[in-house]
């Protein structure tokens, strides 16, 4: 029945939808903490639409500043690579004319692509696809502006710990995908570097040479799973 | 450099890199080194990005009021608490140790 497939998606879509849209009050507190006026807080999110991204690009500049603009653009374009994944995954999926490409383009996150790809049919794969993206598209830019609108009442980022909440909001994108041996040494081993570094560069880079570690330990295949894949015989 | 540029720039690199998904050739994501690369390159950066915002003040390492909020939003993430209630469990550890002018 291709109405009850429709329905479990739409469950889905719900549930994560919305509570994926309360962290656009941290994004916007938080980006307006980093010294971000309310109108570039809500144009981060209508236009980059990437968590991790958006996070990673006020918490480089919090630290920086404009100084380290470059570094806040890099951190935040490395952190959007996997959505270039979830794209590859999704295309076959969203089919059609190039405009509907162009628009899931923006919507293919991790949440969406989560979503659409639990599903068991195709139609639920879509339905799960594009009312996950209208839920968070909407409630992540409307939560975003109400997040820098508190923001901008505060005032002293320290003296209410709002530096302690970025640090506590990228332990909780990292957490979920801690799930096995190989990502908890490449955080481990990422950590030990941008520790390490932070004395002798300037802020920004340190995170970003800490890619390295992801780079090496994911070409080489250290501590990971043999390729379980039918046929993948490669070693 | 000023703000905008930064946040026009970054916003267009990312999006450019979700649109790219769409138009490689879908054999691409079958190898697996480029998508373990990518999807460990994820949890690098939010790592080493825990760490610049935790200990990091002025270029140099700074253990204070951020590094036991972390530590509660960790047990409070391991109990499944919310996103939410991490963020703002962690900000107020924060506010009041320093309140209570511990480790400031």
């Amino acid at each position: 029945m291709p109405a009850t497939e429709s329905s479990a998606a739409v469950r889905a879509s719900l549930a994560v939808g919305l509570a994926v849209s309360a962290y656009g009050v941290s994004f916007g507190a938080l980006a307006v903490a980093s010294g971000l006026d309310v109108w570039q807080a809500c144009v981060l999110s209508l236009f980059m639409f990437s968590g991790g991204s958006q996070f990673a690009l006020i918490g480089v500049l919090a630290s920086g500043g404009v100084a380290a603009g470059p570094a806040a653009i890099t951190a935040a374009a490395l952190l959007g690579v996997r959505n270039g994944l979830y794209s590859m995954r999704m295309a076959p999926i969203i089919g059609g004319p190039w405009w509907r490409k162009l628009l899931a383009g923006q919507w293919t996150i991790d949440e969406t692509t989560a979503v659409a790809t639990a599903q068991p049919t195709l139609r639920g794969q879509r339905v799960g696809f594009w009312v996950t993206g209208a839920i968070i598209y909407a409630g992540w830019n409307l939560t975003t502006l109400i997040g820098a609108l508190l923001g901008d009442l505060v005032g002293d980022v320290r003296s209410y710990g709002l530096d302690a909440a970025a640090a506590a909001a990228f332990l909780g994108l990292i957490w979920p995908r801690l799930r096995s041996l190989q990502p908890i040494a490449v955080a481990v081993g990422a950590a030990v570097v941008a520790a390490v570094l932070i004395p002798w560069l300037p802020p920004g880079l340190p995170v970003l040479a800490a890619a390295v570690v992801a780079v090496v330990v994911g070409i080489t295949n250290w501590l990971g799973s043999k390729p379980t894949a039918p046929g993948a015989g490669a070693a | 450099m000023n703000v905008w540029t930064v946040i026009l720039l970054a916003s267009l690199a990312v999006l450019v890199l979700k649109l790219l998904g769409y138009l490689v050739p879908p054999t691409f994501m079958e190898r697996p080194t480029p998508s373990r690369v990518a999807t460990l390159l994820t949890v690098a950066l939010l790592s080493a990005l825990v760490v610049t915002q935790t200990v990091e003040r002025d270029h140099q390492i700074v253990l204070d009021a951020r590094l036991p909020a972390v530590g509660i939003a960790a047990v409070l993430l391991a109990l499944r608490a919310p996103f939410f209630v991490v963020v703002l469990s962690a900000a107020i550890v924060a506010a009041l140790l320093r309140l209570a002018g511990w480790m400031a």
